[in-house]
């Protein structure tokens, strides 16, 4: 084994977005030390893709008056299908508004309330209250009862982002960017550390700390099409995985967004509906209204993209050379407020569509958008099977979400899983002591070295990774998408076992020296695959429809059966994960009618 | 469209094996509709040469990541697209930031020492209390420290810089638009005189000989000369109120 750096710190996290920064912050103001370690310079973080906003019921607006937690709480736990842990929701909803405040006294300019009289562009008229003025406004999202969703203009991610990063600088936390953990290293009981590859120069470097935090995001590019940065592969929650003690929550449960700009894939904000855009088909009819009258385009999003997928498959979609899709249309809401409120979306429709949306409608097809699962913890974060590991925001699954995340939930968990999850990691590295064995790490970093000289000696085999990458892609595409059913599933695991079969016999191409890109795919590409088998095989087995996951072979919700959570263990050499299954936590509103048709939201 | 052949040149060198002396690299592919420099050097990575090193993360010209001088212009691969250039492009990294490996450049250090430098966060001395309302903000306001706080640094406009490619601890216009976003914000407590010290010299908003590049090459379209004037005006004022002091002493 040859000599590397070593760094030791108080809390280690993985994954510099909000969520892993709100974490660092929390832990620098109990006096901890910190190191967090990114792929990317914090700000290039996929937070700052996040567009739309952040909810939270501070009923500013007149459209938000009377909001409350208790509502957003009702709001959150119907949009998961009772799928969320109900003590979760509960914690998140009564610390979100203080999450804004707070923010917003750190320097995001979220817009405000202008008093005076609206007309909507569906005619309705309201009036902004004179006391209200100058205090944080919120538009319309998906599946919410109230307008609950704060932003600024279209880049609520990035402001978040650049307003947490300068916390993160102000407190001195230490950031180690171009770095990437690939394994962890325990002994069974505690987690120790990471090991990590440098991206700059492709040495290997251990990291030691008390408690380590997973933060990296999620899976979106194990599809092909998904609305998601192409660093989001998941890598958190299968180098947790990869120790065969810690389970993934839920994989089955993944989210598609209802409006991805066709053939890019890149979002538009679920705000340019909230706004008041339409969806239209190929005879440009405005077709929300015929399947969901009361919440139109702001159902819930599971409930937007399956109503669209019917009808293109009705035949309704417009064909083109990239399959069919359908129309946004947000002409009408002008051109003052498309260039104003919804500026980046006219940006990214110039650039990659060559559109100008306040003229022309946008292509759009329901696309991979958010990972529901993720690294199981409980609702302090720490994670099932290994004590001094956490997870916060979408890494993790202490199961806020359940099987349908409401949009403007995202960005607002990864700050307040920050803080909440931040105190509890920091609560619990004031009373940990450092002890551990450096056998177990050295055993972890030789580990480590093996499989890279065996990827560059092509000792395996020659397998490429980008071909493997490419099937397991189209395989969820074509076989785990929005509506799935028993014999599609089944085709699935079964393609995916043979890549798992294959991904473990990968060479490289290339000298693999340094910071060599092919080498860091080839790490990844066997743990990518696992998760992509726990999404189809989870899938396969969960007999029922329930939020995002739509069996058509089981279209309906099965409580009796199916009101609980997918645990998915990967032991040591097994070829499939090892599911088991754990009641949800009901505390306040008992399962009811979530309506999947007319009344849904 | 029509199947044009694209000739891709370029930049080569990996810092790791300095005996290899930089040199441009030649590969072809066929264009397709909608193609991007994203879509491009993703398939040339795939299928031709898989050592080629280059950074993208959100492909959507919201992040900055994959800023590179294309055909002798600093812009965003991601959004470039090959229907908009010549048959022969021509791919080299950003100059002035420090190179990773091929295209790939460490513009995150560089933006992070700048942000240093400048104390880039709200200074205040208030603290937040959690069981009141947020303090009121005019919309307009808001909207207006927005406009500067959009910068995605990406480095384009520091690249571009004449100042910024001789001076090495120059702030560039980044920094300078970075700063005007603190100046605007009425939760900054920061007094001109503060400011002052932090741009008021050579390596601030006095450093820059108005060559404009950077307001042209910014991807996010920020205008840049305006937020320049904004605080080149501020700091004058303050710097003539300091000579007056002196000359009163």
């Amino acid at each position: 084994m040859s000599a590397y750096k070593t760094y030791v710190t108080d809390v280690l996290i993985v994954g510099a977005g909000l969520a892993g920064e709100r974490t660092a912050v929390e832990a620098a103001e109990n006096g901890l030390d910190s190191i967090i370690l990114s792929l990317v310079p914090p700000r290039r973080s996929h937070s700052t893709a996040a567009q739309g906003g952040m909810q939270a019921s501070l009923g500013n607006c007149a459209m938000g008056e009377g909001d409350n937690p208790d509502i957003h709480f009702q709001d959150t736990v119907k949009g998961s299908d009772w799928g969320c842990e109900q003590d979760v929701a509960r914690l998140f909803t009564e610390t979100v508004p203080i999450a804004v405040r707070q923010m917003s006294h750190w320097g995001v300019p979220w817009n405000r309330v202008v008093a005076g009289k609206k007309t909507l562009p569906d005619g309705r008229e309201l009036e902004e209250k004179k006391e209200k003025e100058g205090l944080i406004t919120a538009r319309d999202f998906g599946g919410t009862a109230f307008w609950r969703t704060c932003y600024t203009s279209d880049g609520t991610g990035h402001t978040l982002q650049y307003a947490m990063d300068s916390l993160v600088l102000k407190h001195g936390c230490t950031v180690h960017d171009r770095i990437e953990a690939i394994s962890l290293i325990h002994d069974g009981e505690k987690c120790i550390g990471v090991v990590a590859r440098s991206l700059r120069n492709g040495e290997l470097i251990v990291y030691v700390a008390k408690s380590t935090v997973i933060a990296t995001g999620g899976y979106g590019r194990l599809y092909g099409a998904s609305t998601n940065a192409v660093i989001n592969e998941g890598s958190g929650m299968f180098i947790a995985q990869d120790t065969g003690i810690v389970p993934l929550g839920n994989m089955e449960a993944v989210q598609f967004h209802p409006t991805g700009i066709v053939p890019v894939w890149i979002l538009v904000t679920e705000g340019a509906r909230g706004d008041g855009g339409y969806l239209l088909d190929k005879n440009h009819h405005r077709f929300m209204p015929d399947y969901e009258p009361k919440k139109k385009e702001l159902a819930s999003r599971d409930v937007v993209s399956r109503r669209m997928t019917q009808h293109i498959r009705a035949g309704y979609g417009v064909e083109s050379e990239h399959g069919p899709h359908l129309w946004l249309d947000i002409r009408h809401l002008g051109k003052e407020h498309i260039y104003t409120n919804l500026r980046e979306i006219a940006n990214i429709c110039k650039n990659f569509a060559g559109i100008d949306p306040a003229n022309e409608l946008i292509p759009v097809r329901p696309t991979q958008h958010y990972s529901m699962g993720g690294v199981r913890t409980n609702a302090d974060g720490h994670a099932y099977g290994l004590k001094g590991l956490f997870a916060v925001g979408e890494s993790a699954c202490w199961d806020l979400h359940g099987f349908n995340r409401l949009g403007g939930n995202s960005l607002a968990e990864t700050i307040v899983s920050g803080m909440v999850v931040g105190k509890k990691v920091s609560e619990y590295t004031l009373g940990a002591s450092l002890e551990y064995s450096e056998q177990t790490i050295k055993d972890e970093v030789t580990k480590q070295e093996n499989r890279i000289k065996d990827l560059i000696s092509g000792k395996n085999g020659n397998e490429n990774v980008y071909k493997i990458r490419g099937e397991m892609e189209q395989t969820l595409m074509n076989y785990v998408g929005i509506f799935r059913k028993g014999e599609d599933l089944q085709t699935a695991v079964d393609k995916l076992q043979e890549l798992h079969q294959r991904a473990q016999k990968v060479g490289l191409q290339s000298s693999g020296e340094g910071a060599n890109p092919e080498l860091a795919s080839a790490l990844r590409i066997r743990g990518m695959v696992r998760l992509a088998l726990c999404i189809s095989y989870g899938a396969l087995q969960r007999t029922e429809s329930r939020g995002s996951h739509a069996r058509e072979d089981y279209p309906k919700r099965d409580d009796e059966n199916w009101l609980k959570r997918t645990l998915a263990y990967w032991p040591e050499g097994a070829e499939l994960p090892q599911l088991d299954y754990e009641p949800v936590t009901i505390t306040e509103l008992p399962p009811g009618d979530r309506g999947y048709g007319e009344h849904a939201g | 469209m029509g199947n044009r052949t694209l000739t891709f040149k370029i930049f080569r060198y990996n810092p790791q094996k300095p005996e290899v002396k930089p040199y441009m690299q030649e590969y072809k592919l066929e264009e397709v509709s909608g193609m991007t420099i994203f879509v491009a050097l993703n398939k040339i990575r795939e299928e031709l040469d898989p050592s080629l090193m280059f950074d993208f993360v959100c492909r959507a010209a919201i992040c900055g990541s994959c800023a590179m001088v294309i055909n002798g212009r600093p812009t965003l691969a991601c959004k470039t697209l090959t229907k908009d250039l010549p048959a022969k492009i021509s791919l080299l990294p950003l100059p002035v930031f420090k190179l990773v490996g091929d295209l790939a450049v460490d513009t995150g250090t560089w933006f992070r020492d700048m942000a240093i430098k400048t104390e880039a966060w709200v200074h205040t001395t208030k603290e937040f209390d959690p069981t009141a309302l947020e303090e009121r903000m005019d919309n307009k306001t808001a909207q207006e420290i927005y406009e500067p706080d959009r910068c995605v640094e990406c480095g384009c406009c520091v690249a571009g810089c004449a100042t910024a490619n001789i001076r090495a601890d120059f702030l560039g216009a980044a920094g300078i638009n970075r700063v005007a976003r603190f100046m605007l914000d009425p939760r900054d407590e920061r007094s001109p005189e503060e400011y002052y010290e932090v741009v008021g010299a050579e390596e601030g908003a006095f450093g820059c000989m108005g060559l404009m590049a950077c307001d042209d090459n910014c991807p996010m379209e920020i205008p840049l000369q305006t937020q320049l004037s904004f605080v080149r005006r501020k700091m004058l004022a303050q710097g003539l109120k300091l000579k007056t002091e002196k000359v009163a002493l």
